[in-house]
């Protein structure tokens, strides 16, 4: 068992609930409105927290078990808070055969965690993705949104030093 | 329009089977077992495990025959070198993601992963194993999910989701990481899970076992300041001998007793008693609000812990509706340690109380709530379910096929055939009315009315009229949790509405077929079983001159010499509990 | 019979749409990949600058892809009754340059220029400019040369001042020495030498003859119908998409084909699945009209998953409304009364241009009650995949939008009969539905002619890896994996000589450089143990590992595989450890034996595609590449590191040790 205890539904925070709710208004009527519901959430918070799952589950009925059943299978929606920057790095085939993998070991090497992790600080979240179709411009990556391409792990120290640097001067762009 | 028969070859032996019927089970038909490991009679295919592949015609691919239904003129081919080698290549992966801890596995000997491995002589690990470790849950104190066990197979979670309604378990994640967990990755006890142990009944290996607790039994047998006592609930009795090579059905509670006493229980009990008991009580709080409007109808029966804490999490708005009457089992063992105890002089406290059930959730039962204390003390100590027992027969060393058959003690001991139907899907709804019709008219039904044929049977929600001398009683009986919704739904429907209730009384039991089908039961449970179980309930009930509960002649002394009167105030406060709304997820 | 109302209604529409206006236009390639590479930025700077050079009538637009990936940002350039110019790789100083030169000065910007791929053979019109390009890969670059030998003979005739001579980045023709282009008639002369420079200006400049030695008649090997709008119109406008003749297939199904001849179009069209099974579109659609049912659905599969692949969302991206146009007509065809766009949520971009086309076209009357005053009523919607491979499959796909886990289900009963919420669903991928509109407005006939034998029309790749131009290619069935590498895409990467080339993604398999003469057709494919898959074609040189390659597709297969069925989940986990262990250099003979005999069952007794055909990849680099294999085996550890080693620097064995 992985998750963290829940606290009682009345001492969640009334926003959250507010928020479900007008989601639910949007969907209620439409078919097919779990998944998109989740996306709604998820956009919002950067990733699914238990609370609103088990108010989802209480305002539609859908069982918690259906929504984690969902939430673990897709890759896409995360239980966990992501790091501040998101450094995504694209393992395509394309970029796969012109080095995302040197990219991913060079970064993973610098910031000490693996693929899927979160440095200790939460300042950056690492993470392969399937294709991002910047095929041109392989091996690429996506760097808060960002894409950068034609890569070399020696760009990397840089990349995060980037992040560090605008981190520190309160400059997130 | 389809034709109603399908006819084909399979092993080029003709074959035909109604139109729809799956490939697996055609070949049944002409004795053919393709091995499967997920497809369970109960529920639907969900394809998973990949044994059950057969070719149709020239065809190089391999269809599941668990999900492909014959079609005319087929031609079947089960088994050949390349299926057996594709066989045991699939097999031989599952194995590989499974551990290898037969000799201490709840299921060792009865397993269908350890069976198929035999039957296909695999003696050696062909693949590295790779088991990803995780701590079993035992937070029910009822069911215990060994997840290292499970092979994805899928029935579990289709039993918990579809058959039973209760999503306490689901799959997470994917792929190689795919696991069975509790809903929302937390601990079981803390999902919406009722303890029905559905799933223990029908996992193939031993994902899901029981809390096994035969080890405190023998305890509490070798302790010599404690008075043990035991009681049989109603479906042990003809579901126990499949452990021992009988056909189900077989009723061997002479045999049980026997047992009993041979383990060193100083008085055996029988549940069916309390069930009689049960009954009186329930059959006045029925008269109380049909006949005299003392209540909300329809009164819901309330002896299946199962449902019992279904309801509280999911229908809680039917909280007036429940019989406040406890369980036989409950009720059985409050009277142990008051009536029994203070008959006999034996000091309440030294009386260990076990009750024999078919049934998980009955663990769970006996510190439900604080009502379960009522004799002052714990009211029954440790619960067995069906399977432990055969398993504490057979460390004993008793014969038990040869054994004699022996009695029950008396003044907790006596039943009618109204308390041994109880086991069985709509017995209960049979028995109350036996009662209720008596206490209205004042007579018993006539011998011909006795069976009340329309509650019987595996149908999933069954209804009838009764005619209480000119007034009809509305019933309905559900089993299997996945159809009580609608029928509530119907309920609560009229009563929005304001109408008068489509149903008087409803009977609900957890699992499919009622308690012989419980989920402490046997192996092997498929409909044909269930109803042969049920056909030994009724075989008894029959066979026996003591038909109704309020005739019991130790039911009645109970009342004379203790209890005082149907729903009095002593009855109430050892017989009966409240009920309370309970959130659906504890965390 | 002619539904009169639905004719004047769509006539009304477009009356209402009006001509394009005329005037000077930039447009900017806006998809993905040209974003990433900078064209929002492109965009921005073109507008200020425009503004600021006084270029009031100049219109800035956007506009999808034309594919050519390797050389994005593209932007095109149209001035007054000119035919456009379309640049590539645009940075900040080009656009300035595109904005003072060729907007202000009439002057094409040297360098950039991305030739068309018309091959003209007669000389009509005068020659206004003359694109020029070294295509040899041997020696020094001699386009320079080129540009100013034809400068000088052209002042020789007094031509300099009307006539500019612009080196081009791309002519579309590779390995063939000079290439010279004489626009606006895009005659092409290829392998030109010094000596020819007087006669092109002589006799074809000034006297309008063609020199037929020199003369480049091939035609390109693109041929876009499914791409045909793609880079050429506002994605996210309705009027430019009705301009160009969006929806004109809708209503005249609506007028007067009827679903039955649409069906019988689609069949004639001989359109198979293009998402990659291929299963004829027409008998999709007849097998999903027959059922009988209260509701119907058809969905767009835009989940495409395959890694290397993004066909789909060019198409989405660049043309949303005939994707549309497809998907109502395949409502239209099989009884449905919803349709649902299933996209990949990481592509927001496509679903935002999705989401503007439904509701544009909603707004216009092309989608809700009563579609041009047809009667029938239809709308759509978009619902987002999350990140699942297996959505792609039809049962997981539907499982998904109906809020579960993405598993499959067992067929039969196909979604045709019970799909969505159980009821018949007809589902189509985005490039086939793209192929709709066209193939109903030009005749299936049209489309059948193109292609071989069971695979008509034409199909969409996205070429990747080790080569030189990685794009978008549509080219008909039937042409080579040679012709696409070589003569569409530039040939190799760094002229290290080809290994193979990958199609069908993970559940496809290698074809090796000695098959590379074969005719793309589904059968071709299969027969030598691919599949065409969506279209993504990966090329391979002679440096790479086909036993890392084949772990990079199992791999993916195994964090993609749902996990429901033992064969794929555990079969494809064991097997990828049987290739990490070979790869380490600790494998053994038998392990390959080990591989074939998992590999055999995954393949028999999975439930779904993805299962079907993960083992795919493996079993082909088996059977075309053992040797290298073998190579690990045989030369343990020691072999590995130094292959790892010659990965890791991008070099062949050789040079690494």
């Amino acid at each position: 068992m992985n998750a963290a205890p829940l606290p009682p539904l009345e001492e969640i925070d009334p926003a959250l609930s507010e928020e479900i709710n007008s989601y639910l208004e949007e969907w209620k009527d439409k078919e097919g409105n779990l998944i998109m519901m989740l996306h709604e959430i998820q956009d919002r918070h950067g990733f699914v927290p238990r609370e609103a799952s088990l108010l989802l589950a209480e305002a539609t009925g859908v069982p918690m078990a259906r929504i984690y059943e969902v939430l673990t299978f897709y890759n896409y929606f995360k239980l966990v808070p992501p790091g501040k920057h998101n450094v995504m790095v694209c393992n395509g085939t394309a970029c796969y055969l012109k080095g995302a993998g040197r990219l991913l070991a060079e970064l993973e090497s610098r910031l000490g965690i693996s693929d899927g992790d979160t440095t200790d600080d939460r300042l950056i979240h690492l993470e392969t993705v399937r294709c991002i179709g910047c095929c041109g411009m392989a091996p690429a990556m996506v760097v808060d949104h960002k894409t950068l391409g034609k890569l070399n792990p020696t760009d990397m120290a840089g990349l995060i030093e980037g992040i560090r640097k605008r981190e520190e001067s309160g400059n997130d762009q | 329009m389809m034709p109603k028969t399908i006819e084909a070859t399979i092993n080029g032996m003709p074959v035909r089977v109604p139109a729809g019927t799956s490939i697996l089970k055609a070949a049944r038909e002409v004795n053919v077992r393709i091995p499967t490991l997920c497809k369970h009679e109960d529920l639907l295919p969900t394809a998973a495990c990949g044994l059950c592949i057969v070719k149709v015609g020239g065809s190089p691919r391999m269809p599941r025959a668990c999900a492909t239904a014959l079609e005319e003129g087929m031609e079947i081919l089960t088994h050949d070198p390349e299926l057996t080698e594709v066989r045991r290549a699939t097999l031989e992966l599952i194995l590989s993601n499974h551990p290898n801890g037969c000799l201490t596995c709840g299921r060792n000997l009865n397993c269908e992963l350890q069976t198929l491995a035999g039957d296909f002589g695999i003696r050696q690990d062909c693949m590295p194993r790779y088991v990803r470790e995780q701590e079993p849950d035992a937070s029910t104190g009822s069911i215990i999910l060994e997840f290292t066990k499970c092979i994805k197979c899928g029935r579990c979670v289709q039993v918990c989701q579809e058959m039973q309604d209760v999503w306490a378990l689901s799959f997470l994640e994917r792929g190689i990481n795919t696991r069975m967990a509790p809903a929302g990755d937390i601990g079981l006890a803390d999902s919406p899970c009722i303890r029905c142990g559905q799933c223990s009944a029908h996992c193939p290996t031993g994902a899901i076992i029981e809390d096994d607790e035969t080890v405190t039994v023998w305890e509490a047998l070798r302790d010599p300041e404690k008075f043990c006592t035991v009681q049989i609930a109603p479906s042990v009795r003809v579901a126990l001998g499949e452990a021992f090579g009988y056909p189900p059905g077989t009723d061997l509670t002479g045999k049980i007793y026997a047992a009993m006493r041979r383990l060193g229980f100083k008085a055996v009990f029988d549940t069916n008693f309390a069930a009689d008991l049960t009954i009186m009580e329930e059959a006045a709080e029925f008269v109380a609000r049909f006949a005299h409007g003392k209540g909300e109808l329809p009164l819901i029966t309330s002896c299946c812990p199962s449902w019992v804490d279904y309801m509280e999490k999911r229908f809680s708005d039917f909280i007036p509706n429940f019989s406040s009457a406890k369980s036989p089992q409950q009720m059985l063992g409050v009277l142990a340690k008051t009536y029994f105890a203070k008959k006999q002089g034996i000091d309440p406290a030294k009386i260990y109380q076990v009750s024999i059930m078919p049934c998980t959730a009955k663990k769970f039962e006996l510190e439900r709530t604080e009502e379960m204390y009522a004799s002052g003390h714990k009211d029954v100590d440790v619960a067995l379910t069906t399977r432990e027992l055969a398993r504490l027969i057979k460390q004993s060393g008793i014969d038990f096929r040869n054994l004699p058959p022996a009695s029950a003690d008396s003044i907790l001991g006596t039943y009618s055939g109204a308390g041994l139907i109880f086991g069985s899907t709509g017995g209960v709804m049979e028995a109350a009315l036996r009662t209720a019709y008596h206490k209205v008219t004042g007579r018993n039904l006539e011998k011909e009315a006795i069976d009340i044929e329309p509650v019987r049977g595996l149908k999933g929600i069954k209804s009838a009229a009764v005619d209480v001398d000119g007034t009809e009683v509305r019933v309905a009986v559900a089993h299997g949790l996945g159809n009580v919704e609608r029928l509530l739904l119907e309920v609560r429907r009229a009563r929005d509405a304001g109408e008068p209730p489509p149903y008087h009384f409803i009977e609900v039991m957890a699992c499919p077929g009622g308690c012989i089908g419980g989920g402490g039961q046997p192996y092997g449970v498929s409909d044909e079983l269930r109803s042969q179980r049920i056909q030994g309930l009724f075989d008894g009930d029959r066979g026996m001159e003591l038909r109704f509960s309020h005739e019991n002649p130790e039911i009645r002394t109970l009342y004379d010499d203790f209890l005082g009167e149907p729903l009095g105030e002593k009855a109430h406060r050892l017989l009966h509990v409240r009920y309370k709304a309970r959130p659906t997820y504890q965390k | 019979m002619i539904n009169r109302q639905v004719k004047e209604e769509f006539e009304r529409m477009l009356g209402n749409v009006g001509e394009e206006p005329a005037g000077s236009w930039v447009r900017v390639g806006m998809d993905t990949g040209g974003i990433a590479a900078g064209a929002d930025r492109l965009f921005t700077q073109l507008r200020e600058e425009c503004a600021e050079a006084g270029l009031l009538d100049t219109a800035v637009l956007r506009a999808g892809s034309f594919g050519y990936a390797w050389i994005d940002p593209l932007v095109e350039v149209r001035t007054d009754g000119k035919p456009s110019v379309l640049y590539g790789v645009v940075d900040e100083s080009v656009a300035t340059r595109i904005v003072n030169e060729h907007l202000s000065g009439g002057r094409m910007v040297d360098g950039h220029v991305i030739a068309p791929r018309r091959r003209g053979s007669s000389l009509d019109q005068p020659v206004t400019a003359i694109l020029v390009q070294d295509t040899s890969c041997e020696g020094g670059d001699k386009s320079l040369f080129l540009q100013s030998s034809i400068e000088d003979e052209l002042k020789a005739h007094g031509l300099a001042e009307e006539i500019q001579v612009v080196r081009a980045l791309d002519m579309g023709i590779y390995q063939e020495g000079l290439v010279v282009q004489l626009l606006p008639s895009c005659v092409t002369y290829t392998n030109v030498l010094s000596r020819d420079i007087a006669r092109i200006v002589e006799e074809s400049v000034s006297r309008k003859a063609v020199l037929d030695d020199l003369l480049w008649t091939r035609k390109d090997f693109q041929d876009r119908i499914v791409l045909r709008h793609c880079g050429n119109l506002d994605p996210e406008s309705l009027d430019a998409a009705l301009r160009a003749g969006v929806y004109q297939g809708l209503a005249d199904s609506l007028a007067k084909h009827g679903a039955e001849g649409v069906i019988e179009e689609m069949k004639a069209s001989g359109l198979r699945g293009r998402g990659g099974a291929g299963f004829p579109t027409g008998v999709k659609w007849q097998l999903t009209r027959k059922s009988e049912a209260e509701r119907k659905f058809v969905i767009c599969n835009a989940d495409e998953g395959d890694p290397g692949a993004f066909m789909d969302r060019s198409i989405l991206e660049g043309d949303p409304h005939s994707v549309l146009e497809g998907l109502i007509l395949a409502g239209y065809a099989v009884g449905a009364s919803k349709g649902f766009f299933y996209i990949r949520a990481e592509y927001p971009l496509a679903v935002a241009r999705v989401g503007k086309a439904i509701a544009s076209a909603r707004k216009l009357g092309l989608l809700g009650k009563n579609i041009l005053g047809s009667g029938w009523d239809f709308d759509a919607e978009i619902r987002l995949g999350a990140g699942a491979f297996v959505c792609g499959e039809e049962t997981a796909l539907i499982a998904s939008i109906e809020g579960k886990r993405g598993s499959p289900e067992p067929r039969p009963p196909y979604p045709s009969v019970k799909g969505l919420w159980g009821m018949p669903t007809c589902i189509n991928n985005v490039e086939t539905l793209a192929a709709v509109p066209w193939i109903i407005v030009n005749g299936g006939e049209a489309y059948a002619s193109r292609g071989m034998e069971k695979s008509r029309g034409t199909k969409v790749f996205a070429v990747t890896g080790k080569v030189r131009n990685p794009q978008l290619v549509e080219v008909p069935m039937g042409t080579t994996v040679y012709d696409i590498v070589y003569n569409v895409c530039g040939g190799v990467q760094d002229d290290i000589p080809i290994k193979g080339v990958q199609t069908g993604g993970p559940s496809g398999g290698i074809i090796p450089e000695k098959f590379l003469e074969t005719p793309v057709t589904y059968e071709n494919l299969q027969a030598l143990g691919s599949i065409m898959g969506s279209g993504g074609m990966l090329i391979m040189d002679e440096n790479d590992c086909m036993v890392d390659v084949a772990a990079f597709y199992l791999k993916f297969c195994v964090d993609e595989s749902c996990g429901k069925c033992a064969p794929c989940r555990v079969g494809g986990y064991q097997v990828l450890q049987l290739l990490i262990k070979i790869s380490r250099g600790r494998g053994k003979p038998e392990d390959l034996e080990q591989i074939r005999r998992i590999c055999t069952g995954m393949q028999k007794a999975s439930l779904c595609g993805l299962g079907q055909t993960a083992p795919n990849p493996i079993l082909s680099s088996l059977r075309y590449f053992a040797d290298e294999y073998n190579a690990y085996i045989e030369g343990g550890t020691s072999y590995a590191r130094k292959r790892k080693r010659a990965l890791a620097e991008g070099k062949s064995l050789k040079e690494a040790v």
